[in-house]
């Protein structure tokens, strides 16, 4: 018998250590794993790198974990709109890598399917290319970049069932498919957990050979970062 | 008081025509069936005057083919948002994928054209927009990755700095975000094409001459045999 679920975000983190390297999925406020994140707040642990495209808010997302100095290291393409962030890199608290989007879901990618290192197109002739290996293919310049595993995912998805499989909604999809792919230990929350057979198969979108444990969610605050709208005729 | 806030108001509306010329510009270089990418501030703009009568396709970063207009108030989907992280809505059509299948389809040169902004440009079609030394961090997000793969990449930003300096240049001096990558500059003076040869003025905008232009470019640029006017 296979059955992921475990009780809640508590309960899922249990093994996690200090000093892990965790994927985090979501992009801006979107598609977060939030409950994982509180629960890492409650558990308090230290010295995190966290891969992730952002940094989350002042008070959303890995920014909550930035304001108790949780995360030594920040792995994102972009990290704009968080005052905590910034001041913490200019006080010299946290180390920041920054990769540009594509080749940081390559990366990750690269290591969920096995591959150690690619050739990209991205970066090359700028500061992301230095003193990394550049190669010439059909004329054209490449540069090498490294497969990227996390100890840990935190997958935030819409649906899954017991053996893991997951569907995500809309654009809340994001970075977290690949991020389920690249971990020692992937933890999936969801909105709803729902009997196995209800997920239409050839609608799942993470198989669940890619998660290890997976629980309902609660509370979820699913802020919007910039709400634009337009005037009804 | 009273005049200094009409002054601005003023000012600002000057502004938005800018951004308008420029971003009516732009979607002329649009053709049915494409694909495109808009970066943040003017580019999406671009977005309002697609060409009656023709179908593109926006896509957004964050995994998003078919991006809808702002949805109405009471209507906004905290799960859909642009890669600006703006709430919008789906058309018919729209389709979702992750970020990996995202930069796959912008890698692979599958979204034929893309449009953004930028600090500076010089006239070997090199591009800096990501960052400023000494100033807020922030990050390239996709930008390099768009730059690098898209086989079209046009340049929608005015012309000079608020104070006046030229942003196109003989040689950036700021960090990168991709090099020789940019095809066309479109800005609220004139449209440039980036050649082996160098830079090219193809129009100028309604009552601007080419000295005008060449006075806030630094490059020396080459004038078309057949120079036009703007027409939006």
């Amino acid at each position: 018998m296979i059955d992921k679920r475990v009780a809640n975000a508590d309960v899922a983190i249990e093994k996690l250590f200090d000093g892990a390297v965790i994927l985090a999925g979501g992009f801006g406020t979107c598609g977060v794993p939030e409950n994982l994140i509180a629960a890492v707040l409650r558990k308090g642990t230290k010295n995190l790198t966290c891969v992730s495209n952002n940094a989350g808010t002042m008070d959303a997302g890995l920014g909550l974990l930035l304001k108790t100095h949780q995360i030594k290291k920040m792995i994102a393409s972009y990290v704009g709109e968080n005052k905590v962030f910034e001041q913490q890199f200019l006080n010299g608290e946290i180390e920041v890598e920054l990769n540009p989007q594509g080749t940081l879901a390559e990366r990750i990618r690269a290591a969920g399917a096995g591959i150690p290192a690619f050739f990209t197109p991205t970066g090359v002739g700028t500061v992301i290319a230095e003193g990394k290996e550049v190669r010439e293919f059909d004329g054209r310049k490449y540069v090498m970049e490294r497969g990227l595993r996390g100890d840990f995912a935190f997958i935030k998805a819409w649906k899954g069932d017991r053996w893991g499989n997951l569907i995500y909604r809309k654009t809340a999809r994001n970075f977290n498919p690949v991020m389920a792919t690249a971990a020692d230990y992937v933890i999936a929350e969801v909105e709803e957990i729902v009997e196995l057979g209800s997920l239409q198969p050839e609608n799942v979108h993470t198989p669940g050979v890619f998660v290890n444990a997976i629980f309902q969610g609660v509370n979820y605050e699913k802020q919007i970062e910039k709400r634009t709208v337009r005037k009804r005729a | 008081m009273a005049k200094g806030l009409a002054e601005k108001e003023n000012l600002a509306q000057g502004e938005d025509s800018k951004r308008e010329l420029i971003a009516k510009r732009v979607a002329q270089e649009l053709r049915d069936g494409y694909y495109v990418n808009l970066g943040i501030g003017t580019p999406t703009l671009v977005g309002n005057y697609i060409p009656q009568g023709m179908e593109v396709v926006l896509q957004s970063e964050n995994g998003m083919l078919g991006i809808g207009p702002f949805p109405y108030e009471g209507e906004e989907d905290a799960d859909l948002i642009n890669a600006g992280k703006e709430t919008v809505t789906e058309i018919p059509g729209t389709s979702y994928f992750s970020s990996a299948d995202s930069f796959a389809m912008i890698r692979g040169a599958h979204v034929n054209m893309t449009v953004l902004g930028a600090l500076q440009v010089d006239e070997k079609g090199n591009l800096a927009n990501w960052a400023i030394p000494g100033k807020k961090l922030k990050g390239m997000g996709g930008a390099m990755d768009l730059v690098a793969s898209s086989p079209r990449v046009i340049i929608a930003m005015e012309h000079a700095t608020r104070d006046g300096q030229p942003k196109i240049l003989k040689q950036c001096t700021l960090p990168l975000t991709g090099q020789q990558v940019v095809d066309m500059i479109v800005t609220e003076l004139a449209v440039i094409d980036v050649t082996p040869e160098g830079l090219v003025l193809r129009e100028v905008a309604p009552g601007v001459t080419p000295e005008d232009v060449q006075k806030l470019t630094e490059p020396k640029l080459k004038i078309s045999e057949n120079l036009k006017t703007i027409s939006v």
